[in-house]
């Protein structure tokens, strides 16, 4: 399994072709309190790119946006009654959801861990 | 040729800058200064004035001083406050008016020993002091105190930590909300008022901006405090039903569509001669056509300043001004504008943010009791 990271602060580990989708630690924190957080439904087409979801902290809504194209098949309910959840642990428990993938070529060009690490170092 | 001249703005640093920065604050630009959003986080901050006490450096705020022969006479002629009434050590919370009843500044006035001593918005401040010289006859000195800084003390437990520290001609305890008096933190002089904006007992603190720093370090070597952030303020004052300038009132906002009729002094409204007095009064007789309310929203989805509040056919009818997850309360609150006659408390009404719509119940404000010592 691999993980891939954009420049908006998701991340996607890829397993075959099912992608789960998150935001880094480093978004949470710049976030700050996440109080809301709103997932795709299964069954959801979404182009790369894409606003896929909405996340709101204390101060301000957020949009994530799908690193990848491909079809919905989970969002992760357990964040409706605990978005802090993204706080605690974004890049594990507190994924927002998976997809099938459409075309993996999509992952060309994303970060791995080490250079995401320098991206948000210059930040 | 072009007779364009560049503005370049620059954002100012306040005297607590660098211990702010220090104290691991989160900084950004507010009013054109560097100010501190957050230290340890917004809802742990937030929660953390309601129950013990929190510092915040409210020094991007104008700090006034007018004097002279017939200050007071000259004031009212700008505000809708009785001011020859107000005896000294009080303080009156008033609006600065334009000529057609709109809302120029809210604002903070206390009767010194010698002359008036004002607190307005930061991000108007100039603006505000332009208004007063054009409009103050030439007799009246306005002194801007830009060499003091200003702290909030906030909480149930400010009384205990300031009375540690704060000396003076009379004990803190006689201080009663909105009123102030002259005392020592630590050595330094200090203008103390038992006021503030967060619902909260607590205390504002002018001092000397060259001692801001010990002062501050003072206040939080007591556990009872902890630094807090821009933040907190906006959830703490949201959660009052207290009204921010440039949000939930601007030019176009009126004293009574606002809901601040309690500003108009009994005598002003007798004698009227404030701005805006005719259409203003004419207002309180036959009500507003918008009134500012607050809402509890019915999902725990923020609903945010600027969302639009709709008929049932979707048509904008009002507006949003503040909004946002209210951590005392443990959902998402607002402050609306809306048609008086869905300005009765328990009104449902419809709420239309970024293509999605929401409800939210018209609820008396404040949102968390006031705790004020009078």
């Amino acid at each position: 399994m691999s993980r891939y990271f954009t420049e908006d602060h998701e991340w996607i580990d890829v397993d075959g072709d099912i992608g789960t989708v998150g935001i880094t630690d480093y978004a949470q924190g710049q976030l700050g309190d996440i109080v809301f957080v709103d997932v795709p439904e299964e069954g959801k087409e979404l182009a790369k790119g894409d606003e896929a979801a909405v996340v709101e902290s204390v101060k301000a809504a957020s949009d994530v946006y799908s690193p990848v194209s491909g079809t919905v098949i989970e969002g992760n309910t357990a964040l409706g009654d605990v978005p802090a959840l993204v706080n605690e642990d974004p890049e594990g428990e507190g994924w927002f959801f998976k997809l099938t993938l459409g075309d993996t070529s999509d992952l060309d060009g994303m970060m791995d861990e080490i250079a995401y690490e320098a991206f948000v170092a210059k930040l | 040729m072009s007779d364009d001249v560049d503005i370049i703005e620059v954002t100012e640093t306040l005297p607590l800058d660098a211990w702010h920065r220090a104290h691991g604050a989160r900084m950004v630009e507010f009013a054109s200064y560097h100010m501190p959003i957050q230290y340890e986080g917004i809802m742990a901050e937030h929660l953390w004035v309601r129950e013990s006490a929190g510092l915040f450096d409210v020094s991007h705020m104008g700090q006034l001083h007018l004097s002279g022969d017939g200050v007071d006479e000259a004031l009212e002629t700008l505000v809708p406050a009785d001011i020859k009434s107000l005896a000294v050590g009080r303080m009156r919370y008033s609006l600065l008016l334009a000529d057609n009843g709109g809302i120029l500044d809210d604002l903070m006035i206390t009767r010194w020993e010698h002359g008036l001593y004002l607190v307005v918005n930061g991000a108007v401040k100039y603006d505000d002091i332009a208004h007063l010289r054009e409009g103050l006859a030439d007799a009246i000195t306005i002194n801007h105190l830009d060499d003091c800084a200003l702290l909030a003390l906030q909480g149930p437990k400010a009384f205990d930590v300031l009375s540690r520290h704060a000396t003076g001609a009379y004990p803190l305890e006689t201080l009663v909300f909105m009123s102030g008096g002259q005392f020592e933190i630590g050595g330094h002089e200090a203008w103390i008022s038992r006021s503030g904006y967060t619902g909260e007992d607590g205390f504002e603190i002018s001092i000397a901006a060259d001692v801001a720093e010990a002062v501050a370090d003072l206040l939080c070597s007591n556990a009872e405090v902890k630094p807090i952030g821009l933040g907190a303020r906006d959830s703490l004052r949201l959660e009052a039903g207290l009204p921010l300038y440039g949000h939930d009132l601007d030019p176009d906002t009126t004293p009574i569509a606002a809901d601040l009729g309690f500003a108009l002094s009994k005598r002003r409204r007798e004698e009227g001669g404030f701005p805006g007095a005719e259409f203003i009064l004419a207002e309180r007789a036959a009500g507003a056509a918008l009134k500012r309310v607050g809402l509890l929203i019915d999902s725990k989805q923020p609903v945010r300043e600027g969302a639009a509040v709709v008929d049932a056919g979707g048509v904008e009818v009002g507006r949003v001004t503040s909004g946002g997850f209210a951590p005392s309360v443990g959902g998402a609150i607002a402050m609306a504008y809306v048609p008086a006659a869905s300005a009765v408390p328990g009104t449902i009404v419809t709420l239309a943010q970024r293509g999605k719509t929401h409800t939210g119940t018209v609820t008396t404000m404040p949102f968390i009791p006031h705790r004020y010592v009078r």
